[in-house]
Order: C-alpha cells, then sequence, then structure tokens
C-alpha cells in the first residue's frame, strides 16, 4: 500500500466545472476550505461523497471531484442517510442551507441528528433565499426587509445551534465564512467526529443580503460581538481580551477583567462535553445591533458527544442476524412454515 | 360424509375475538390437508372499535376446494358469528340455505341492542333464519365447562372460545386438529397452562360435533385434496410475497437490498417482513416521512444497492418528486404501491385500482416509469421479484402496483428452486486508471440503459442530480437541443423496457372471438372463473391478464384486434380503459367498480352475458 500512496491536494478536489456562484459571494471561500480539508484528511477522492439539496450552496457538490448527489430542495439529509446506511465506509458529507434544512427540509434535519449517522453537515446559512432572489428565510431576522416581506419578517428566526442540540446533535459548530483556516480545521473535527456533524456558516449573499453578518465580520467590532470558544479555555472577548462570561447560577454575565472585580480564574472554562452549558452557549443570541446589551456571539465547537451512529448499530442488528452465516436464497424463499404435496 | 368441491367459510367475530388466528388456523389445517384455498380478512380501520358494534366487526374470510381456487369466494357457504352484529353485518352475503353457525352467548339483550337488532328482537327465534340451516350453540358456555378443571380465570378461559368454534368446524369438515395442535404448542411454548387450555377447547369443540345430535341428521362434509402440482408450500399474502420477491432479486443479483419505508396501510407489512430479513442482510430504514423513505432508498440505489420503497396512494403521491429525481438520475428502484381506495385518507384498509394514472402519470415534467402489477398474493412474490430485475436491468424506478385485496389475502405459494428465478443482472462500470478516457456517466448502450457508477470506485468520480444533464458528460446543461435529446432518451429507455418482457398471452379462452376480457392486477380471480363460465355456456370469450401496464406488450394492438368486443373491469372510474383507448383507438366497454370491493364472479359474468347478447 504504502508505495502507491500519494497525498492528494487541494486541486485533486477540484472538478472541472466554474462555479457559478457570483464574485464576492461566501461559498466561495467554503468551497476552497472544504476541498483543502479532505486533503488534509487524507481522503481519496473514490471514497467521497457530496450531498446536498436545492439552493445556492447546493450546488457545491458539482465543484469537488468526488462522487456527488445533486438532490431535490430540503432533501439532501435522507439521500445521504440512506447513502450511508447502504455503504458504512464511505465518507458522506452534506452542503446545505438555511432554507433546505431548515424550512422544507426541518423534519428531516430534526430527524437526521437524533438518528445521528456518521454525516458531515455544512448548513451554509446567508438568512435569505438567494436562487430565487431575495426571499426572506427561516433565519432572516425580525423586521428584515425582502422582496417578500416588504413591511419587515414577522416571523420568529430559527437558532440553528439551539435546535441542533434540541434535537440530539453529537457535534454542533459555527464559523463564518471569513473564519479561513479556522473553518478547515472545524471541518476536519467535524469529519473526524463519528456522527453527524452540524457546522453552521455564517456566509454573506452579497446580492440580496450583504452585510447580514458584518457585526461579527467587521474588523472593528468583530473583537466585541464574537466569542471563539476553545476546549479547556475561559470565556474571554475584547479587543484586548478584556472582557469575559461568567456563569451566575444559569445565567451568563459579561464581566470586565480589567476592573479587578474578577480574575479569569472566575470565568467560564468551555468543556465541549458539557451538554447543560452547551445550552446555554447556544441561546448566546443577541443582535448587537439591536442593542447595547448583548452577549457576544459563539463561534467554534460548542458540543460534542461520542454516540453510537445510526448505521453503526444497524449493521450490528444484521451481523447478529448473520452470527451463524447468512440466510440462503433456498432457506428466504421456503420460511418456516411448508407442508408438500407427494 | 357429503363430498363438497369447494367451500367458502367467513369467520366473524368482534375484532378481540381472535377471528384472524382462528381462521388462520383453519387455512393452515385445509393447506396441509392438500385442497388449495384463497383467504382473505376483513377487519375494521379501527384498532378496537366499540365491541358488539356493527363496526367492531372482524371478518376472515376463506374459500377452499378440491380444484383450483382463484378467490377467498363471493358468497359464503358457512357463516360463524361469535355475536349478534358479525351475524347482522354479513348475512346478506350467504348463500340461500348456506350454514349459520353462533355462540348463543353472544345474542343477550346488550348485544342484540349494541348490534341494531334491538332488545328483545333475537334473529334466532323470530323465525327470520328460517331460510338457513341454523346451529345455535352456547360456546362461552360449553368452553368454560370443558376448560372448568384448568385454573385458569374466567377471562382466560373465554378466549379460548375461538378454539371451541374452529373444533367443531373441523368435525364439520372431517379435518384433523393435529395442525393447530402443533402450533399452539410452539406458540404458547412458554405457556404450557395457555397451550393446553387452546388444545382442551379445541379437541372440545372437536367431540362436542360427535356428541351432539345437533348436526345428525345433517352429516359432515368433505373437499378433498386438490390436484396441486407436487412440490413443497409455504402460505403467503401479497405483502408477505412482495417482501420475499425482493429479497429473493437482491440474493440474485448478488446486491444488497435496502428499504426505505413509511409505515401506511395496506402496505406496512412489507416493511416488517423485511424488517426480519437481516439474515439475508436486508436492511430496512424506517424514515420520517415517505418523501424521506423513498429519498433514503434513492441514496442507497447510488451507492449500489438494490433500493425499494414500499408505499400506498397517499405515500405515492407524497413521492411524486423524488420519483423524477430518480427517473432523471437514472438509478434502479423498486415502488411496491399498496393500492386502496382514495382519493385523500379515503378507504385505507379497503382495496381499489385507482392508482394506475398517478403511477403513469403522476410526476411533473415528460418523467416516464414502467409500471407493472402483481394478479394474485402469489404473484405479489413474482411481480416485486420482476419489477427488481426491470430497475437493475434498465437502470429505472419501476412501480409495481398490487392493492390491499392482494396484500391481506394468503393462498399456497408453491416454493420456487433459486433456480427457476431468473438472472438478475446489473451492469456496474469498471474503475479506470490515469490515462484512460473520461468516465461518461451518462454513456448509454443499445437499449438506451447507462452503466451503474457505484461510489467508492477509482476513477468513475461524477456528479449527478436533479439538473438536466449533459448527454454521455452528465455536467449539467441548459441547451434547448439537449433538453429534446435527454427527454426523448428517457423515454425510449423505457419503451425498451418492451424488448426484454414477454409478449401478452392469452389465460383462457380462443386467440380469436366475440369478446376479449382485459383485466389487471387483483381481478384475475373473478374475471378467470367468469370467462371460464361464460364458455361453458358456449360464448366465444376469452381473458388477457395485463402484467406490463408501462410499456405493454409488442403484441397487445394484435391481440385486441382478434376480438369483436374488449370488456375492461377494473375497480377505477376506467384508467385502464382510457390507457387502452388512446394507445390502440379502440372504443372497449367499461366495466368499473370503485365500493372499496373487490369484483365477483358473477358480475363479471352478467356483464359478459350482456355483451354478448348484443353482438
Amino acid at each position: 500500500m504504502t508505495d502507491t500512496l500519494t497525498t492528494l491536494t487541494a486541486k485533486d478536489f477540484t472538478s472541472n466545472q466554474e462555479p457559478k456562484w457570483c464574485a464576492g459571494c461566501g461559498d466561495h471561500a467554503v468551497l476552497q476550505q472544504l476541498k483543502s480539508a479532505m486533503a488534509d484528511l487524507g481522503l481519496k477522492t473514490e471514497e467521497v461523497v457530496v450531498v446536498s439539496g436545492i439552493g445556492c450552496s447546493s450546488r457545491l457538490p458539482y465543484y469537488v471531484a468526488t462522487y456527488g448527489v445533486h438532490g431535490i430542495h430540503g432533501r439532501a439529509l435522507p439521500v445521504a442517510s440512506g447513502l450511508k446506511a447502504a455503504r458504512p465506509e464511505l465518507n458522506v458529507w452534506v452542503a446545505t442551507g438555511d432554507g433546505d434544512a431548515l424550512s422544507i427540509g426541518g423534519n428531516h434535519y430534526i430527524h437526521t441528528i437524533r438518528r445521528n449517522p456518521d454525516l458531515n453537515v455544512i448548513l451554509l446559512n446567508n438568512e435569505i433565499y438567494g436562487l430565487t432572489k431575495g426571499q426572506y428565510s427561516p433565519t432572516s431576522k425580525i423586521g428584515q426587509k425582502t422582496v417578500t416581506s416588504p413591511n419587515g419578517v414577522v416571523d420568529y428566526p430559527m437558532n440553528t445551534v439551539a435546535l441542533t442540540l434540541g434535537a440530539g446533535g453529537t457535534f454542533v459548530a459555527r464559523v463564518t465564512d471569513r473564519d479561513g483556516k479556522f473553518m478547515r480545521e472545524i471541518f476536519k473535527r467535524g469529519a473526524e467526529h463519528r456522527g453527524t456533524s452540524l457546522i453552521e456558516i455564517y456566509q454573506n449573499c452579497p446580492i440580496f443580503n450583504d452585510n447580514a453578518f458584518s457585526a461579527f465580520t467587521d474588523r472593528e467590532r468583530k473583537a466585541d460581538t464574537t466569542l471563539y470558544v476553545e476546549n479547556g479555555q475561559p470565556l474571554v472577548f475584547g479587543k484586548e481580551s478584556e472582557k469575559g462570561i461568567r456563569l451566575d447560577g444559569f445565567t451568563p454575565k459579561v464581566v470586565n477583567l480589567n476592573d479587578g472585580s474578577v480574575s479569569k480564574e472566575d470565568l467560564w472554562i468551555h468543556d465541549e462535553k458539557d451538554f447543560n452549558k452547551a445550552n446555554i452557549l447556544s441561546r448566546f443570541f443577541d443582535d448587537p445591533n439591536a442593542s447595547e446589551d448583548f452577549l457576544p456571539r459563539p463561534f467554534g465547537i460548542f458540543y460534542v458527544e461520542d454516540r453510537f451512529t445510526y448505521e453503526d448499530a444497524l449493521t450490528a442488528q444484521v451481523e447478529k442476524a448473520q452470527e451463524n452465516g447468512e440466510g440462503t436464497l433456498e432457506a428466504l424463499l421456503a420460511g418456516n412454515s411448508t407442508w408438500t404435496i407427494k | 360424509m357429503t363430498p363438497k368441491t369447494s367451500v367458502t367459510v367467513l369467520f366473524a367475530g368482534d375484532s378481540g375475538d381472535g377471528m384472524q388466528l382462528t381462521g388462520t388456523q383453519f387455512a393452515n389445517t385445509v393447506a396441509v390437508y392438500g385442497s388449495d384455498l384463497n383467504t382473505f380478512p376483513n377487519f375494521p380501520s379501527e384498532i378496537r372499535a366499540p365491541a358488539g358494534t356493527i363496526s367492531g366487526v372482524s371478518g376472515f374470510q376463506m374459500q377452499f376446494g378440491s380444484t383450483a381456487v382463484y378467490t377467498p369466494g363471493a358468497k359464503f357457504d358457512v357463516l360463524i358469528a361469535m355475536n349478534a352484529a358479525a351475524l347482522k353485518s354479513n348475512i346478506d352475503k350467504l348463500h340461500h340455505g348456506g350454514i349459520i353457525i353462533v355462540d348463543t352467548d353472544g345474542f343477550d339483550a346488550k348485544n342484540l341492542k349494541l348490534s341494531g337488532y334491538g332488545e328483545g328482537n333475537n334473529p334466532l327465534e323470530d323465525g327470520s333464519l328460517n331460510d338457513y340451516t341454523l346451529f345455535s350453540v352456547p360456546v362461552v358456555s360449553l368452553t368454560r365447562k370443558a376448560l372448568a378443571d384448568t385454573g385458569l380465570s374466567v377471562k382466560n378461559i373465554d378466549r379460548c372460545k375461538n378454539m371451541f368454534i374452529l373444533g367443531i368446524l373441523y368435525w364439520l369438515y372431517s379435518l384433523p386438529i393435529e395442525t393447530t395442535v402443533q402450533t399452539l404448542k410452539s406458540k404458547f411454548k412458554n405457556k404450557a397452562d395457555i397451550a393446553d387450555a387452546n388444545i382442551k377447547a379445541v379437541t372440545a369443540g372437536y367431540n362436542f360435533g360427535d356428541e351432539t345430535d345437533m348436526f345428525a341428521q345433517f352429516g359432515r362434509f368433505e373437499v378433498g385434496p386438490a390436484e396441486m402440482k407436487k412440490g413443497t408450500y409455504r402460505r403467503v399474502t401479497g405483502n408477505e410475497a412482495a417482501a420475499i420477491g425482493l429479497a429473493a432479486a437482491s440474493k440474485k443479483a448478488g446486491l444488497k437490498l435496502f428499504l426505505g419505508s413509511y409505515p401506511i396501510t395496506p402496505a406496512t407489512e412489507i416493511l416488517q417482513a423485511l424488517a426480519n430479513m437481516k439474515k439475508w442482510g436486508v436492511k430496512t430504514f424506517q424514515a420520517e416521512d415517505e418523501i424521506a423513505g423513498v429519498l433514503s432508498s434513492i441514496g442507497a440505489s447510488y451507492g449500489g444497492a438494490l433500493a425499494a420503497t414500499s408505499t400506498s396512494g397517499p405515500g405515492l403521491a407524497l413521492k411524486s418528486e423524488a420519483l423524477g429525481l430518480a427517473v432523471i438520475m437514472e438509478v434502479p428502484l423498486v415502488v411496491i404501491n399498496v393500492q386502496r381506495g382514495g382519493p385523500s385518507t379515503g378507504l385505507p384498509t379497503k382495496p381499489e385500482q385507482s392508482d394506475l394514472f398517478i403511477s403513469m402519470f403522476g410526476r411533473h415534467g415528460d418523467a416516464p416509469v414502467p409500471v407493472i402489477a402483481a394478479y394474485s398474493p402469489v404473484d405479489c412474490f413474482y411481480a416485486a421479484y420482476e419489477a427488481a430485475k426491470i430497475a437493475v436491468e434498465h437502470m429505472t424506478p419501476v412501480i409495481c402496483l398490487t392493492d390491499g385485496y392482494l396484500a391481506f389475502s394468503s393462498e399456497p405459494m408453491l416454493i420456487p428452486s433459486p433456480d427457476s428465478l431468473l438472472d438478475v443482472k446489473p451492469v456496474f462500470a469498471k474503475p479506470r486508471n490515469e490515462g484512460d478516457a473520461p468516465y461518461l456517466p451518462y454513456k448509454r448502450d443499445e437499449r438506451a440503459v447507462r452503466e451503474w457508477a457505484v461510489p467508492g470506485t477509482k476513477g468513475l468520480e461524477h456528479r449527478i442530480g436533479g439538473l438536466e444533464k449533459s448527454h454521455e458528460t452528465g455536467n449539467v446543461s441548459h441547451d434547448p437541443a439537449n433538453h429534446q435529446l435527454m427527454t426523448d432518451l428517457r423515454l425510449q429507455k423505457v419503451e425498451k423496457v418492451a424488448d426484454s418482457i414477454p409478449l401478452q398471452t392469452i389465460d383462457n379462452g380462443p386467440e380469436k372471438g366475440d369478446l376479449l376480457v382485459l383485466g389487471w392486477g387483483s381481478t384475475y380471480g373473478a374475471i378467470k372463473i367468469a370467462v371460464d363460465r361464460a364458455r361453458k355456456a358456449g360464448h366465444s370469450v376469452a381473458h388477457a391478464h395485463l402484467r406490463y401496464l408501462n410499456p405493454f406488450p409488442k403484441n397487445l394492438g394484435e391481440i385486441l384486434s382478434s376480438y369483436k368486443k374488449v370488456l375492461i373491469p377494473e375497480n377505477n372510474c376506467g384508467q385502464l380503459l382510457m390507457m387502452i383507448r388512446d394507445r390502440f383507438l379502440i372504443e372497449p366497454v367499461a366495466f368499473n367498480k370503485v365500493e372499496g370491493l373487490p369484483f365477483n364472479e358473477m358480475e363479471i359474468e352478467a356483464k359478459i352475458t350482456d355483451i354478448v347478447k348484443e353482438l
């Protein structure tokens, strides 16, 4: 084996199809980091399948030189689940969007998350329907004006991370399309996790929803509005890392490390195995544009849990049933109860 | 002992009375004895409708005979009624002069009231049953007496009453109780007291026949063994047969079977049966909904499994968009659609043949798929098997139609030898090496069929999906001429299935004549008997039954033109008729019935007689 082992590069994961996304679309960056992550992981192009639904982000499989299925709107997850159940040895990724996964595919989303097949789900959230030209999505902000909400959105927005934890997610992470290398590392962690890995990406749509995430990506504001969590480290943010999060009972509070009242030792230490804390963290969902008093938006890995995967459990049942050998066609046809006419 | 060539029996009682179990026991005994048979359960759609009411009546109908039996029978020769409601709701289908065996303990004031006869109006006593042969047996009382020393509670003793009546029936039809005794022993192997009590009850019922003088002047009957083909048999329902057919096709093809499905009446037993076939490598995925059911199968099919989904009308409607995806992806997929009364929730437990149009045309865009239909419970095995063969060998979704009548009916199945089953040959694309010409996922052979390129195979990496694909390369294409070409090719591919299916045959009757009765699906038995009788009456009538509804067999036009008239009986408002008229420009005679009931042979025979009179 070793003498023929060649390590592939991101270029080897690039298909011969030119991406048809708009200039400046966040999808380009995600595609690049995904291909790099696949190369870093030492994957072979023939063992990878990228499955998607419908939407701008769901075009992604065409641009990756692996196997790929571009399915129907909202339904990438059942396709991927069936594929993974039938072929557990394949490395299966899902590219989906906020409309695709959370609106038309919402039912598939929660049920896939609870079943926990070993899929890597990249959810590109741009808080808008891009492919159909600018209608509001289930993650659009209250009051957002779009072509179908000329007077402002009145639907309360979906919190992807909280929903995923609620549905029983075993790997829950969030990044932005500007995160580059950090995004790639999260992809790799997600791929290495056995179970469904949900990676929500805040992805800017420069055409229909430009600057939807600028509060979290602007160089000027980013340090005060975002909280990059790292396992085992205290929750610290701010331009000079002068702010932190302390838990007061179940209530998270922003504290100032420079005013002498608290030290780093008093802060919330991130533990990605702590389900209760992950749930609290997932509710850091304030809009920094709406009020001065907000909790920073967390990025990174919220939660990781080791739990059996659907396909492993199913395969184990099949193997158990075949303990004494696989059933023959003769036995299948004969069944349990027969009689003979002579 | 009076010999009989065939007998139709209905076991009817409260849905808690164990009528399905009783009927099944009788059927198993008859089968082992060697008679031919066909059974059909008739139960309420509610799990536990109010006891004693008409809506709570559960029935198990069966016909057995010393000649070939094609249906569970149109009218009963024997009606077993465990209570007043069971009698009231079924008496109209009992032959004039037929036998009624009732449990008189089910005709107390409360039962009479709940059944709608009304308190004080006991049909057993008011002479209204004088046209029938009535046997009134206090079954509950006799069972309690027979089991008095078992030490069981009255509740448990009363549960054995169905075995008592089964014993009477065994005596009446000169059948041994041994098969049932063996079954009870193995069914209750961990509950010896319950097994013993049930065996005692069936024995007491049998002995009651000998001891009482009730039947003395009437005597016993005997239905001899039928001239069955030699071999080993099992009894299957249509749903069981379909499940075995899918699994058998996967073994024959060397593929793993994957079933993505969602429970729906009357198709659920297919999912249940396959969930129990893990020993044969079968994987079942009970999805969150019908849509996920079919899409998980499409994913599994892309991965190289023999993939299927089982459903009924409302589910097929939900799967429409996904079936279009399977059509454009050109992956194998079997859809077993067990038809039921529609539209909407309709009549969930009742059969109908009204999903032919949705199977043919129920997708947006030009999205042709092969459609085939099973004609008997056993044929559900062969139809499911053949659906899998066509799907795999032609890289297409195939819809296999059965219905609630076939799904729940049972009959003896001659167990085929594995060698006798047709080969199922998938064509997989071979791995490619560097320097080889690029792989073309939509390159086709002379049948317009592409190869199956399975993930994990080196050099075949390709991306496909719902967007129109460029000819051969499979890349996304919006080119007008290409869409025309690909649409034409997908249609041709399905049409070319006609090159590999058998020609249509005449089931019964002359190859030219006055009238052809053209059927499809579960109408087979009724048409078969009706045509047989019409021919015996001297009419020039033939019967052809279609398995292949899309594409039609190549010689169908020629067959249709060999008769002065064509009659098409269907349990819908004329769906096959419209397809035949459109394709062959003839005007067949319609005979449509949508009562949630199958045709009976008398109806079809009468229709045949009416038509031939006019010719």
